[in-house]
């Protein structure tokens, strides 16, 4: 039998409005992998070693693997533990978790059920993005149907395991999706990351033990549980297991979200996005959102879409976001866009990130606007430097990775825009 | 000072979180007393500090810190476009433009009548809907274009 190239979207009818619900869940084999759990008392620790040997990376940006995060909760601990799902998708180009909210939310909320019975774990919160409110509405409604079936609450299916879910949303800050500044918002503070160590496993939530995993993380444990660790790792590549949804955008003829094996080449996901727009050529791709360095459409075209192969061409997979540019993109533009969005998005808490973010747009913006000067470029990269590495959050490596990676690779534009003062496209 | 649907909403979101962690509640209780009011005076704070045993103080950085509450009077509808880079190179921009020229006004601004605000927005988690808008920010508006704008108006005017 072949292996499905899906999981986390496979069998869906999107055009069948009752599609998310519990019953169709259930036809897709929906909690039986959690039932099995429940029935066979499978020991906690076999659930984390098959996770290990899936070679499951955290889907949210990091690519940490899951199963040695969840390996680092405290076994004997007394008190209460949390499991967070982080839902706060707002890296610019990512739109995979809202698909799996809306359309497959039980297969979230059964990966965090076997989640907190692998690590002891008796309440959750799945923190959603302020902007996505239906998508809200949704898991909201989800949640109160795995209730009313006996898959939430106390002695779930009549066994000793029990686990309550809550879904809080956000309301506007880009900054809640990392990780320590999505558990103050959820403490009801501004969303300010904290310093690490600690790290969460040892005071997160409310100052207890906490793990947190991204959605498309968990939607992925129960196929996993249902066949395997290692038939999920030989879905991908070794080291980079199992399938990825990548969310393609910009200038391709059908943006999308599209579901592959790690590994897939870039140029088969440009073909399922309906190539490039108008047939245009492709000048640059972020391949894994806004943060993460742009490069040149050449070396793209030779890359495979997986974690070690992305890193090797010069950039990270990210959150999976794909921004496709065409040759009639400004990169001055594209990154004065981006440059704002982090002066815009800066929590304010470390000196580097609050002031660089706002050099940096405001340089690329003169620049644009055809007021730069030629050392502005080796400006750009002093203050990255001076950004990057010096900040409690990734935040600052965000804002600066963009803007040395452009004026790295499409250095000839900047300079054009100095000297001519408009666009070389 | 909030209406007993409101309070009930919110005790209901109380139930979500430790007996002793009120606090955790207090986004989506501004978010609620946002939806009856409009916006958030510093009385509805000051209201919703009170019902969760918060300082005042905590609830305005808060509400400070996150975009999509209104600290100032707005429109009736407030209209929030993402300009963000994958909304911009699928048309964002054009959407904002015709915007400006339907409503003749541009960004943090409130037609006179009162009706419309528009709003500069940050990623909403959707650009393979470019453009995306929100509507008072839980409608959600996918594939923006000009004659979708022009229906979505027409549809808020009457």
């Amino acid at each position: 039998m072949s292996q499905p190239a899906q999981i986390l979207l496979a069998g869906l009818s999107p055009s069948d409005p009752d599609d998310w619900r519990l019953k169709n869940y259930e036809q897709r084999e929906g909690y039986v992998a959690l039932r099995k759990i429940l029935s066979e008392k499978i020991p906690p620790e076999k659930i984390i070693e098959e996770v290990k040997k899936s070679a499951l990376r955290g889907r949210g940006g990091a690519g940490f693997p899951t199963g040695l995060k969840w390996s680092f909760m405290p076994k004997q601990y007394e008190g209460d533990k949390y499991l967070v799902c982080n839902s706060d998708e707002g890296e610019p180009g990512t739109f995979k978790d809202r698909d799996i909210m809306r359309h497959n939310p039980h297969m979230l909320i059964e990966g965090m059920l076997i989640g907190a019975y692998a690590m002891g774990i008796r309440a959750g919160y799945n923190y959603v993005h302020g902007e996505i409110w239906d998508v809200y509405e949704r898991m909201e409604e989800a949640v109160d149907e795995a209730r009313a079936a006996g898959y939430l609450g106390d002695n779930i299916l009549g066994s000793d395991f029990s686990f309550q879910l809550y879904n809080h949303h956000g309301y506007g800050a880009y900054i809640c999706g990392e990780e320590t500044a999505l558990l103050e918002s959820l403490e009801g503070k501004k969303g300010q990351p904290r310093f690490k160590p600690p790290f969460p496993a040892s005071f997160g939530l409310y100052g207890k033990p906490t793990t947190i995993n991204n959605t498309e993380t968990f939607a992925a444990v129960p196929w996993i549980i249902r066949h395997g660790g290692d038939k999920f790792l030989q879905l991908g590549k070794p080291n980079n297991g199992g399938t990825k949804i990548f969310s393609v955008s910009g200038h391709v003829n059908k943006p999308g979200n599209y579901e592959v094996p790690l590994g897939t080449p870039f140029a088969t996901l440009l073909e399922m996005a309906g190539g490039m727009r108008g047939g245009r050529k492709l000048k640059g791709c972020i391949p894994g959102g806004s943060s993460m360095p742009v490069l040149p459409g050449d070396v793209m075209m030779q890359t495979d879409m997986d974690y070690d192969s992305i890193a090797k061409a010069g950039s990270f997979l990210g959150s999976g976001a794909v921004i496709i540019m065409d040759d009639t993109t400004c990169m001055v533009r594209a990154l004065e866009r981006l440059s704002y969005f982090y002066y815009e998005e800066s929590c304010g808490q470390c000196t580097p990130c609050r002031e660089g973010t706002g050099w940096l747009y405001r340089i690329v913006h003169r620049i644009e606007t055809g007021k730069g000067r030629l050392e502005d470029l080796d400006l750009l990269n002093n203050l990255a430097d001076n950004i990057q590495g010096r900040t409690i959050c990734a935040l600052g490596d965000a804002a600066a990775m963009p803007v040395r990676a452009m004026i790295q690779h499409f250095r000839d534009e900047f300079a054009y825009h100095v000297e001519h003062k408009k666009c070389l496209v | 000072m909030l209406s007993a649907e409101s309070l009930k909403k919110i005790d209901y979101e109380l139930t979500k979180y430790p007996a002793d962690q009120k606090q955790s509640a207090v986004m989506s209780a501004l978010a609620i007393a946002q939806d009856e009011k409009g916006w958030l005076t510093t009385e509805t704070m000051d209201f919703v500090a009170e019902y969760l045993d918060m300082p005042s103080i905590a609830v305005y950085e808060v509400a400070t810190f996150y975009n999509m509450y209104n600290l100032q009077p707005i429109g009736k509808y407030k209209i929030t476009v993402c300009t963000n880079l994958p909304c911009a190179l699928s048309g964002a921009n054009e959407a904002v433009a015709h915007f400006r020229e339907r409503l003749g006004i541009g960004f943090n601004e409130t037609t006179t009548d009162g009706k419309f605000t528009l709003k500069e927005g940050e990623c909403m988690g959707a650009c393979g809907d470019a453009p995306v808008l929100l509507v008072n920010n839980k409608r959600m508006c996918s594939f923006m274009s000009n004659d979708k704008i022009d229906q979505l108006l027409e549809d808020l005017s009457k």
